[in-house]
């Protein structure tokens, strides 16, 4: 087949093509089958495996990972115990404590007092799930989750930890869990990233985010993760000072150039440059046209709550995460700052719940409405938990809590993940896990395996070794599969 | 919208076109299909050991913990002896395939004993099967890995168009084209040469007075004339620094949670120096390994030794000190493994090596040379001046910079400190750690150096400086291939050895083995010298060809692996940003110092930070230091500077020997929008409409500086029509705002619209794929 002639009737159906049909959000499915490799990555047959086919039938399309960074103290949202409450004051039993390492900032109290939630729970729903008066609207949706108070990490120290429940690794620079599907499972729609980044932040103590965790690491670049900021610029670069039409101009203009080096050159990278100035050219039109919240109903704005209009907010992020993954964005990132308690827990954790619950919820619920939730995984929960002894002193109103890697909730709703169940135990303290673990790995793998990925199988081979998001361990968690 | 057939079909014819084209493209990175007939004579290195290496290891090789079945296929005394599970069987018997177990298994279709197992994702493909039958048939003879025997200079080879070759290296060039049919292009038209070459030494374009210098010059020693004014210039050392600073993973915060600034930039304007200098390669590696253990050491060898000390450090309260000054250590044996002698150490940090001879214990034995530093797992947490290095570090006066240390840009009077190495009196027991975790010690361990590549000799001093004249040993079987590979990375886009950082089992064969140990040994016959064996490369014939691929070339070398043409690459990160601002007249050229911060889109670090510390608010500097080189942009860890990162820079986490090279689209945003190549774009618009010339005459000047020649008719047509259309239709608000991008002054001399018109055709002229490609 001779290129050139191939490459010179593409163009001249593109320009034409272009000119007929204006590119807006109701022809981002067509944008799809018009170009199928362009966000893609290089597949490598030397994989042993073919990129862009799951490995068997998959239950979810999409994720969307409302990650709370700092840790949220489990204590004080999903993990009930009155036992914790009766003896707070008390020294941590050392039987309880065990050997477990403590970071710096406790390890050399002279005691270890317990400290109860300040706040009361109640049930709900037909599952009769424990929920914290400070997240009351989740407490509606709770028959539409599971929640998994069983989860259990490797690292105490926020920035290995966030990066190994991202990438499965502590150390960095591999890839991100939203590449390694955007490797795995290609992209849906082809304006816009397989695996986009929405950062908003409340007003507790703050953990610091780092590109790293929506890193491609040695995957191929197109399978990084892309920052939606609020403001004119939501992805980088993009705002253009020249119209559509005069851009269109320059483009056209650029590729008669470009393509008298590529018939003189002879080289297949210069014919892929055109091609990305044109994938860059429909995502000007297309992410302007998804970040765009002021055409959604009184009845969604209502239900995200009032924040939701205001760019940057966690409530936005999750109105947006909804259009973006209705838009086919395989895995939507959110991560919301300031889940830190160290001190002052009461006050802050308070106001970071009020921050979330409400938006959390209505994403659940719009997604169920609009019947997506079946085919989205939706993720809420931190890198660790926070410990059951109180971190500094203990008044009466006031306490903090440590970092704690052995046990801390998290929830998922949708995507094949039993609704309306809780799985896993802690001890009547809430410190050790006494039923049903699951550690980071076995959490990754469940996720891969409801998008149709043998988390064994989804590998890349970098530096002579095999790498996999959940490196060399993990097991799928049948019992919270529907 | 209504379904319309029309549009439809054309969806459909499109999509099929554009369905073959993309499966075109693909196939432009597959490296070049083996072909599928049997050698005559099956090599093991080259043929046998990268299947065995691959498919077989993880069970059958160096990792005792994981064997299975006693076998290892990868140690001929285990492959030939009885098998443990079943006496009267052999893996191998030599010449009779028939009889060898481990054929009979990997050429069984029944599950239950199939190798490699049903239930591995590994396969053997069938010319695999059949190469390994043959090799057996041949007698089955291992061989060392290659990598790890000592390089010789073989005898140049034969060849056939003897008038071609220019210099040594381009007769092993040419004899591997030659068995393959293909005969190397002519040598590049002058301009393209010049850009080339001058991209590649100083990382700038040439100037126009350069280009007309070079096109005057018709003497057959015009090339390297140019080349020599080239290596003259200060800009060769940073250009030379980039790889190194990647290598060294340098960065100018500390990385982690709170990603505090630190002061390691004077280290940075030592390499430069250094590459200037032309500091040999033992001297430049062992200064910075060991700079201050030499005697009567200097404060400049001390300074150099900052490279082990680039790694991240945490500020993060409450970490667990050991964990993460154990996590230092690793980093540099780490980079020593994958930087300096290119193989993948780390794999042994948990366990014996799965793939190459390195077994744990030798891991720790590497590790402790780099565990006694006076150093520990949390100094300080994010705070002021004095955190921006952590100890042990020394302290750069104003008196050191008037004199001994002069190559250092200290722009004020302040206090600056940068972290070195030095180690304790009495040097730190290292243990084994199990699983590599830092609180699970083993057996304790002395330093030395794994014994397949060259065993520890005794008398050295079992430091640093020890582990410094192991590494330059000439016996040494990898320290000069892997830089000589890292080097023709550089020059010819693609290494000898395409996985540059791993030389082991699991890496890549040499393309050119002889090419490859000639160049190694040649290097250290001359004592290690690097502007000399740049020069070797890029005034070879294969460097000075054309970048003109024919479809036969594409089809038979899709990756120009035998280089029967030029090397055509997009530059790297930084260069770009140095073009766009060398073209425009806006670089600013001063050397080292303090990182800068040019534009950047508003909110990256604020959006991320944890709010504390001197980088939690981006402070966007002004004046000359907006157009300062793409490496002294500040590099924050945890959030990169984008318009680099997106054409592939380092984010510096760790030792990086290769980029990758990607063609995406926010690269192309990038060109579009960033108002760096914007306001390049106005203030060149602005100096030539000035100039009183005709608009022809204005655009092919652009375009000269630009693109680094003299545009076609045909171009200078596409681009003057252009600004005539735009010239024409441009409306004076939309013109207004076009041009009000960048804080370099607006020229009150010249016409808005013309301004605007002009400046969207410079710009063009910047987003063209050639612009940012040397070809």
């Amino acid at each position: 087949m001779d290129k050139e002639i191939l490459e010179h009737g593409f163009n001249f159906n593109r320009r034409r093509f272009l000119s007929t049909l204006s590119l807006g959000i109701g022809s981002v499915a067509l944008g799809s089958l018009l170009m199928p490799d362009l966000f893609s990555g290089s597949g490598t047959e030397e994989n042993g495996f073919a990129p862009g086919i799951p490995h068997f039938a998959p239950k979810a399309k999409r994720v969307i990972y409302l990650f709370q960074n700092g840790a949220p103290a489990q204590q004080e949202l999903f993990d009930y115990k009155p036992k914790l409450r009766e003896m707070t004051g008390k020294e941590i039993p050392s039987s309880v404590r065990g050997t477990q390492r403590l970071t710096g900032m406790t390890a050399n109290q002279a005691s270890f007092p317990l400290v109860g939630s300040f706040v009361d729970f109640k049930q709900f729903g037909d599952s009769r799930a424990w929920i914290s008066d400070l997240l009351p609207y989740t407490a509606k949706i709770v028959d539409d989750l599971c929640i998994v108070k069983s989860m259990y990490t490797e690292a105490i120290n926020h920035d290995p930890a966030l990066t190994f429940i991202q990438t499965g690794s502590q150390q960095g620079n591999r890839p991100s869990m939203g590449s390694w599907l955007s490797y795995g499972l290609g992209n849906e729609n082809k304006n816009l990233p397989a695996f986009t980044v929405l950062l908003s932040r409340g007003v507790g103590n703050g953990q610091g985010v780092y590109s790293k965790l929506w890193s491609n690491g040695f995957l191929d670049s197109v399978h990084q993760g892309v920052q939606f900021s609020k403001g004119e610029d939501p992805v980088l670069y993009l705002r253009d000072g020249m119209n559509r039409g005069e851009r269109r101009d320059m483009l056209d203009n650029l590729s008669e150039l470009n393509e008298m080096s590529y018939k003189q050159f002879g080289d297949p990278e210069i014919t892929t440059r055109i091609k990305q100035y044109e994938m860059a050219y429909r995502m000007q039109t297309a992410v302007p046209e998804v970040m765009d919240l002021s055409k959604e109903p009184d009845s969604i704005v209502n239900m995200y709550g009032p924040d939701c209009l205001v760019p940057g907010t966690f409530a936005a992020n999750c109105l947006l995460a909804r259009k973006l993954s209705e838009n086919g964005v395989r895995f939507v990132q959110l991560y919301h700052q300031g889940w830190d308690q160290h001190g002052n827990l009461p006050y802050e954790i308070t106001r970071q719940a009020k921050d979330v619950d409400q938006a959390s919820a209505a994403l659940v619920t719009d997604l169920k409405q609009r019947g997506l939730l079946d085919e989205t995984l939706v993720i809420w929960g931190g890198e660790f938990g926070r410990t059951s002894y109180t971190q500094g002193t203990l008044t009466k109103d006031n306490y903090g809590r440590d970092h704690h890697p052995r046990c801390f909730s998290i929830w998922m709703a949708g995507g094949g993940i039993k609704p309306g169940i809780v799985y896993g135990e802690t001890d009547e303290l809430g410190y050790n896990i006494i039923k049903d673990p699951v550690h980071v790995h076995d959490f990754q793998a469940t996720v891969l395996n409801q998008l149709g990925l043998d988390h064994e199988k989804l590998i890349f081979k970098h530096l002579g070794r095999r790498y996999r998001l959940t490196d060399v361990s993990g097991k799928v968690i049948r019992d919270i599969i529907s | 919208m209504k379904f319309s057939w029309k549009i439809f079909c054309a969806v459909v014819v499109v999509s099929g076109l554009i369905f073959l084209l993309s499966q075109t493209w693909h196939s432009n990175n597959k490296s070049m299909q083996a072909s599928t007939q049997l050698p005559e004579l099956v090599s093991y290195n080259f043929d046998i050991r990268p299947i065995l290496s691959d498919k077989c290891s993880a069970c059958h090789g160096p990792d005792a913990n994981k064997r299975k079945a006693g076998l290892r296929m990868d140690d001929s005394v285990s492959a030939f002896a009885a098998l443990k599970e079943n006496p009267a069987a052999h893996a191998l018997v030599a010449f009779k395939p028939e009889q060898s177990e481990a054929f009979l298994r990997i050429s069984s279709k029944d599950t239950a004993v199939m190798m490699p197992p049903f239930s591995s994702v590994l396969k053997l493909t069938q010319h695999e099967i059949n190469l390994i039958g043959k090799w057996i048939q041949q007698g089955a003879k291992y061989e060392k890995h290659w990598a790890f025997v000592s390089p010789q200079k073989a005898a140049l080879p034969k060849v056939k168009m003897t008038e071609w070759p220019r210099n040594d290296i381009d007769y092993f060039i040419l004899a591997k084209q030659e068995q393959k049919g293909l005969s190397p292009n002519e040598e590049a038209d002058k301009e393209r040469l010049l850009k080339r070459v001058s991209l590649d030494l100083t990382g700038l374009p040439p100037t126009i007075e350069m280009m007309d210098k070079f096109l005057a010059d018709t003497s057959s020693a015009a090339y390297e004339n140019a080349v020599d004014q080239l290596f003259k210039k200060p800009a060769y050392g940073e250009k030379m620094s980039l790889h190194w600073l990647d290598l060294a993973r340098y960065a100018d915060s500390h990385g982690y949670q709170d990603d505090g600034y630190r002061t390691q930039w004077p280290w940075r304007d030592w390499v430069i120096h250094a590459f200037n200098e032309n500091l040999h390669y033992n001297d430049f590696v062992t200064w910075q390994l060991a700079g201050d253990l030499l005697p009567n050491s200097t404060k400049e060898q001390l300074l150099a030794t900052g490279f082990n000390r680039n790694h991240k450090i945490t500020e993060e309260g409450g970490v667990i000190p050991e964990e993460y000054r154990t996590m230092y250590v690793t980093d540099r044996n780490d980079l020593f493994g994958k930087g300096l002698l290119g193989v993948t150490l780390e794999c042994a940090h948990c366990h014996d090596h799965k793939y190459d001879p390195f077994s744990q214990k030798e891991y720790y034995q590497m590790f402790a040379f780099f565990n006694s530093v006076k150093e520990v797992g949390i100094e300080s947490v994010i705070g002021g001046p004095e955190t921006y290095a952590k100890k042990p570090m020394m302290q750069i006066t104003n008196e050191d910079v008037k004199s001994v240390l002069s190559f250092i840009n200290k722009t004020d009077t302040g206090k600056l400190i940068v972290s070195v190495m030095g180690d304790l009196d009495t040097a730190r027991k290292t243990h084994i750690l199990k699983r590599g975790n830092y609180d699970a010690p083993g057996d304790e361990v002395e330093p030395g150096t794994p014994a397949a590549i060259l065993p520890f000799n005794k008398d050295l001093p079992k430091n640093r400086l020890g582990l410094s004249e192991w590494l330059f040993d000439k016996k040494n079987p990898l320290t000069a291939r892997v830089y000589v590979n890292i080097l023709w990375q550089e020059f010819f886009g693609r290494g000898i050895v395409k996985t540059a950082g791993d030389f082991g089992m699991q890496g890549e064969l040499p393309s050119n083995p002889a090419l490859l140990d000639w160049l190694a040994v040649d290097f250290m016959e001359y004592n290690w010298d690097i502007k000399r064996l740049v020069k070797q490369m890029v005034t070879s014939a294969t460097y000075r060809q054309s970048a003109i691929v024919t479809k036969e070339k594409l089809a038979v070398d899709p990756d120009n692996i035998l280089l029967a043409r030029g090397p055509r690459y997009r530059i790297a990160a930084e260069l770009i940003r140095d073009l766009v601002l060398s073209s425009s007249g806006l670089l600013n050229i001063s050397i080292g110092g303090p990182s800068v911060k040019p534009y950047q889109p508003s909110g990256l670090w604020e959006g991320a930070t944890s709010g504390r510390g001197l980088l939690s608010i981006y402070v966007q500097n002004h004046g000359e230091e907006l157009y300062r080189r793409g490496m002294y942009t500040l590099i924050k860890r945890t959030v990169p500077p984008p318009s680099l990162a997106i054409f592939d820079a380092s984010n510096r986490d760790m030792c990086e020997v290769r980029r990758l090279r990607t063609n995406t689209p926010l690269q192309a945003l990038v060109m579009m929008n960033d108002p760096t190549v914007l306001e390049a774009s106005r203030v060149l618009a602005a100096k030539l409409l000035e100039k009183k010339s005709d608009i022809k005459t204005k655009i092919a000047e652009a375009f000269r500086l630009i693109v680094c020649r003299k545009p076609v008719e045909k171009e200078l047509e596409v681009l003057t029509n252009y600004y005539n259309k735009e010239v024409k239709t441009l409306k004076e608000p939309i013109a207004e705002k076009a041009i009000t991008v960048g804080e370099y002054p607006l020229s009150k001399k010249v016409d808005i619209k013309q301004l605007a018109a002009m400046m969207r055709v410079i710009s063009t002229i910047y987003n063209l794929e050639e612009t940012i490609t040397k070809s």
